[in-house]
């Protein structure tokens, strides 16, 4: 990062409070999932039955589950779970959607035409319900989990960097790159892609919340993650059966992490967009 | 104050010191600083001013149409001595369409792309009247028969999208005056339109507003067009007025500074090079020129030196030959049509037509960026279309033909800075690597192209329009190329920069011998930059011929056409001419 | 007027044909997914890990998976264009009949929460955008910012808590019906519409009492990207030259609004409606799954869970087709609302 990004950011954040907010917020969930399982105070795994069902107090801030658990403990330790699920799978998405839809969007023709066709195929599923036919298919493993969410994720990225690419193809820059002596794939690695990450960027940042909320989702419904992990989803799943009692906190608090992570990086994306954009700097 | 209303007669509209601010980022920003203008009944004002000038914001805050951000500081506004600034929103309504109306810039923009011609003009109507739909629809066919426009009848259920960008402004036309206003504010209305299109747009304007005794303000930055549409013309520069005067005696001897300059940098059909910014000017040359630090590049005295012709002679050998050229796109569209002409060293061809007739194509095809379909282009007898445009960039003659494009802001690379744009070509053809040699090399092309060292360091966004243009210049002369195609470089540039880089091209050429292939819409431009012109009409040649001679006597009723609607600054009693002939 | 129908018609058409390879991708993909890559069809599609090896092989033959994979496809093709797709070991029922009783259900919640959610978000982001930096406008984009965010899981449960547990407004959350009314003759599947059919107004209290919750539930969830559109098409259409040229003419501030800006801006809340529906059919899992709602996906997850393949399978290719349809529908009404399209 240069200096004058630098120094731009810290502008930027001084006038946006609430993406600082948003920065400071990710930052904080990033180190929860490094160290998260070594600061929790109780096991996250181990049973307590007769401390079953507590409400929050000052022993058990969240309260503990039916087995006694404590549910702070569990949401922190499940911070790594879930950040890593979304993360590895937006990752992936986000390497081959770039790299697939840039070369679609410059070079247009047949291969177009062919990923176009494909895209279409995984756009014609609702994107949850493929998810959960190719973790059906594939086997209920976390790894699956991971690979569906990329798989229905990809089609955005494909189409993101294609349009983007497509938009600048025939903008002056990229034809003066050509007579300067550059070839097609030459203006395509150096230019044009270099030009279309930050956008991308957003787009990550964004996804990544969504991402989230699909891996929670199929966990809930019993995919992917199985029942003593501590996962926001399966918790959120497990306290389903005791809400009609009133037990709220076990659905509460797990649905509270799930939905200020989300939002955090949904914020972080808003305001990542004010600062990679070069014409706003001044 | 107006010398030109009959005293103790209460003027139309009566603009007395108005000021506009807008809030931005930065603060409060005065657009228009005590702005003071009269407009008597039926008369035709025109305001002349270069982008940033305020003539766009005057005319919005007249008709209280200004943005969220911008507000009227102060002043006033009286309209039949009624006070515009601080009538009510319904007051505004009944005054709007029905007193007042405006036509714009970008005819098909300001046309509601989902509704149909007729229930547009018939909204317009049922503004300040009941009427049913049967006599909005009756009405409408009155009002496009009145705009002229060819078969009204079908052109009642047409969307904008389906129509030309004249047609969509007589559209415009027809809305504004369906409430039979007195005034009639148009900005910039023929901006982006073609001459041609430009000529019979404005002449429509002209009868109207004559016909029904209308007043009109003409906002507009084409002097040419002030001087032959309007009663009397005031100059704007930063948000003031600085003169104000009947269009001939304005042109022919304008007393302000910036007025003279103005004058000077419009293009006329005898204008010349060195005339753009004589030297006597030349001191406080255009205030963009000296923000960007350019204002004494060595090219312009030595253009002023040197002032005799440069045509090459006879014997010279040609360096360009395109034959029979052909470009098809997908669909079966013929861009460029059996095109064949010929470029020798040194000398400068023009390419003149409007949109549509193939000039930006072939410009691409010559610069082989895009392969044609059929067709052979030899340079210095080398058949160079044999290898595909996808490979060019191998090429040893890649580094001899270099290109300057139309928008100077989307040709650079917005995430390189001013100095890694102008070394790119040396890096790539000249594998010059970085270091003291080729950063002296960037320093001398961003020189000669008018750009101070300290831009160079700055990315396309920080720099104004002039300077872009000079930074796309510099990347195209660094490999000193034999041929330089130059595609609009100044369409997207004020008149008074446009002087300045006109110049600075014509020296430059003069320095290294280049030859220029040059692209324009504007036969001024190319009368005074290029040896021979080449005339183009829908992808084909229509006549092509020594540049002199091709203006003073053309053969082709195309390029009669062309030159007729190319605006003169002085003609005797132009305007009374088009309302009486019309 | 009847030009312009010919020109809807003969797009809907051409959009249908350019619809088919999608529904087929959407066929070979399903059969790949479910036939090729798990470790052995006949065992999914046997009565479960505890069938016998000769039924498995009996099952093998009978599938055809003893012949090579593209004379499987063609095979399976047919099957799925006779409506044979197989039966389920759940219920013991072909897999199409189970199906066709499960999806007024589903269909009942998806489209009830639809209507709330356009209802909501409309008018909001257009408030929104009327008043650009005012509290409404300022309460909009909080709602917008939250209400991504919150799971439909999440939101449903918490609703249950507050509606039923505390306030005790709600019905117990399972079902279509309390266990003491009985449902109306069959009509078309919509209780709401079967009950008013046969006049039982109190039915039809009764069903709508158990549908509020879920079709808010789901509503909840697409109201932000349905505001959020809203309020930047509205705001970008406010601001264009047409609405400009609108004002410079004197025309009522209503027609302005209306006629000029709103139509203009509903384009772009169509063109993401697809996205928006596709959401709201994933959703439909979940929340048919905290409310125990008798719909096709929970009738799939059961059968997922229980590794019973075949109504999976019939969901999938289910959901795919009425997202196909949807996606037609939103295309032609586009082509109603925008001309420059149907012009092409």
């Amino acid at each position: 990062m240069t200096s004058a990004t630098f120094r731009h950011t810290v502008w930027i954040l001084r006038g946006n409070p609430v993406t600082a907010v948003a920065a400071a917020g990710a930052f904080i969930l990033c180190v929860l999932a490094i160290i998260g399982p070594s600061i929790v105070p109780y096991d996250p795994i181990a049973s307590d039955v007769p401390n079953a069902l507590q409400p929050p107090s000052a022993k058990y801030w969240a309260g503990t589950d039916q087995l006694g658990r404590d549910v702070f403990s569990r949401l922190v330790v499940a911070a790594r779970l879930d950040l890593a699920i979304a993360a590895s799978a937006v990752t992936l998405s986000f390497a081959l959607g770039a790299v697939i839809g840039s070369l679609c969007g410059y070079i247009g023709g047949r291969l177009d035409r062919y990923v176009g066709r494909f895209v279409d195929v995984l756009m014609a599923f609702p994107l949850f319900v493929l998810a959960m036919a190719m973790v059906a298919a594939l086997g209920n493993r976390v790894e699956n989990i991971v690979i569906a969410t990329a798989i229905i994720n990809l089609p955005f990225y494909i189409r993101f960097a294609r349009a983007e690419v497509n938009v600048r193809r025939n903008a002056g820059w990229v034809e003066a790159a050509r007579a300067c002596g550059d070839s097609h794939l030459s203006v395509v690695l150096r230019f044009l892609l270099p030009n279309v990450l930050p956008a991308m960027a957003v787009q990550v940042s964004l996804n990544l919340g969504w991402a989230i909320l699909n891996a929670a989702g199929l966990s809930f419904i019993g995919l992917g993650v199985s029942a003593p992990t501590p996962e926001w989803g399966i918790m959120v799943a497990e306290g389903a059966r005791f809400i009609s009692t009133g037990k709220w906190w076990l659905v509460a608090f797990p649905g509270l992490a799930l939905m200020l992570t989300v939002l955090c990086f949904n914020l972080l994306g808003d305001g990542l967009r004010d600062i990679l954009d070069p014409r706003m700097r001044t | 104050m107006n010398a030109f209303a009959s005293p103790g007669e209460t003027p139309l509209l009566a603009i007395d010191d108005l000021h506009v601010t807008f809030s931005t980022r930065r603060g409060l920003v005065e657009a228009v600083c005590g702005v003071s203008l009269q407009v008597a009944a039926g008369e035709t004002l025109g305001i002349v001013g270069e982008s940033g000038s305020g003539k766009s914001v005057t005319a919005f805050a007249v008709t209280r149409l200004l943005d969220a951000s911008g507000r009227i500081a102060a002043g006033k506004v009286r309209f039949k001595g009624q006070d515009i600034t601080s009538a009510s929103s319904k007051q505004l309504r009944s005054l709007h369409g029905a007193a007042i109306s405006m036509i714009f810039q970008n005819p098909r923009g300001a046309l509601n792309p989902i509704r149909t011609v007729a229930l547009q003009i018939a909204d317009a109507v049922g503004a300040h009247e009941r009427i049913s739909a049967s006599e909005g629809r009756a009405r409408a066919l009155d009002l496009l028969k009145a705009v002229l426009i060819r078969d009204p009848e079908k052109r009642l259920d047409a969307y904008p999208h389906e129509l030309s960008g004249g047609m969509c402004q007589r559209i415009m036309i027809a809305m504004a005056i369906a409430s039979r206003p007195a005034l009639l504010i148009a900005d910039e209305p023929t901006t982006g339109l073609d001459v041609t299109t430009q000529k019979t747009v404005m002449d429509l304007l002209a009868r109207i507003t004559a016909e029904r005794g209308m007043a009109m303000i003409l906002i507009t930055h084409d002097l040419g067009l002030a001087a032959r549409y309007c009663d009397r013309v005031a100059v704007m520069q930063h948000g003031k007025v600085v003169e104000e005067a009947e269009p001939r005696s304005l042109f022919r001897a304008p007393r302000h500074d910036y007025t003279k300059r103005l004058v000077a940098a419009s293009p006329t059909a005898t204008s010349k090079i060195a005339d753009l910014a004589p030297s006597s000017l030349r001191e406080g040359a255009s205030d963009e020129a000296i923000q960007e630090g350019g204002a004494n590049p060595s090219g312009l005295l030595r253009s002023a030196r040197n002032d005799g012709e440069v045509k090459p002679a006879p014997g010279t050998p040609l360096l360009l030959e395109v034959q029979s050229l052909v470009k098809r796109y997908d669909g079966g569209v013929v861009a460029v049509n059996d095109v064949s002409f010929a470029i020798r060293q040194g000398e400068s061809l023009g390419l003149v037509g409007e949109s549509g007739s193939g000039k930006s194509t072939i410009s691409r095809l010559v610069c082989r960026l895009i392969d044609a379909s059929e067709g052979e282009i030899l340079f210095d007898g080398q058949p160079i279309g044999q290898q595909a445009a996808r490979d060019f960039h191998k090429s040893p003659l890649r580094k001899d033909i270099q290109i300057v494009f139309q928008d100077p802001t989307d040709s650079l690379n917005p995430r390189f800075n001013a100095f890694d744009c102008i070394a790119h070509p040396l890096r790539r053809l000249l594998a010059m690597k970085d270091g003291a040699a080729l950063s002296e090399r960037v320093r001398e092309c961003a020189a000669r192209a008018g750009l101070p060292a300290e831009l160079l360091e700055r990315f396309p966004h920080q720099l104004s329009g002039g300077q872009k243009a000079r930074v796309g210049i510099a990347r195209a002369i660094a490999c000193r190329p034999r041929l330089l195609v130059l595609d609009e470089p100044t369409a997207a540039l004020d008149v008074s920069v446009q002087a300045v880089i006109l110049q600075l091209l014509d020296s430059l050429r003069r320095e290294d011998g280049m030859a220029l292939l040059f692209v324009s819409h504007d036969l001024n431009v190319v009368r005074m930059m290029c040896d021979r012109t080449v005339v183009l009409q829908n992808g084909a040649i229509v006549e092509q011929g020594e540049s002199l001679a091709l203006f003073r006597a053309p053969q082709a009723p195309y390029t009669r056409q062309l030159l007729d609607a190319v605006l003169h600054l002085d003609g005797p009693g132009q305007r009374d001419a088009v309302v009486a002939g019309s | 007027m009847s030009s312009q129908l010919a020109t809807t018609a003969k797009r809907a058409g051409r959009r249908f044909l350019s619809s088919l390879p999608a529904l087929f991708g959407v066929l070979v993909f399903t059969f790949l997914l479910m036939r090729v890559l798990p470790g052995d069809p006949a065992v999914f599609f046997a009565s479960g890990p505890t069938a016998g090896k000769e039924e498995i092989e009996l099952i093998r033959k009978s599938m055809g998976l003893d012949k090579p994979v593209p004379e499987q496809l063609v095979r399976y093709l047919g099957d799925v264009g006779t409506g044979n797709l197989g039966r389920s070991l759940t219920t013991g029922q072909p897999v199409l009949s189970d199906l066709r009783n499960r999806l007024p259900a589903s269909l009942e919640l998806t489209f009830s929460a639809l209507l709330i959610a356009l209802f909501t978000a409309i008018p909001l982001g257009v408030a929104a955008a009327l008043r650009q930096g005012s509290a409404v406008d300022h309460l909009v984009r909080f709602i917008c910012a939250l209400g991504v965010c919150v799971p439909t899981f999440v939101s449903g449960l918490l609703l249950i808590y507050a509606f039923y547990y505390l306030l005790g407004w709600a019905p117990d959350p399972t079902g279509r019906v309390d266990i003491f009314t009985s449902p109306p003759p069959l009509v078309t599947g919509f209780l709401l519409i079967d009950f008013a059919v046969a006049g039982d107004w109190e039915g039809w209290r009764a069903a709508a009492r158990q549908l509020v919750l879920p079709a808010f539930t789901m509503a909840l969830f697409v109201v932000a990207p349905l505001a959020r559109i809203t309020r930047a098409a509205m705001l970008a259409s406010l601001g264009s030259d047409f609405v400009r040229t609108a004002k410079s003419l004197g025309l009522p501030r209503r027609k302005i609004i209306v006629t000029y800006a709103l139509r203009n801006a509903i384009l772009p809340v169509l063109t993401i409606a697809g996205i928006v529906f596709s959401t709201m059919l994933g959703a439909n899992v979940l929340v048919e799954k905290v409310f125990s709602w008798p719909g096709v996906a929970s009738y799939a997850l059961d059968a997922l869970l229980s590794s019973d393949y075949a109504p999976v399978q019939g969901f999938v290719l289910l959901m795919a087709s009425i997202f196909v349809i949807v996606n037609l529908t939103v295309d032609v009404l586009y082509g109603i609302a925008d001309p420059r399209v149907s012009v092409e």
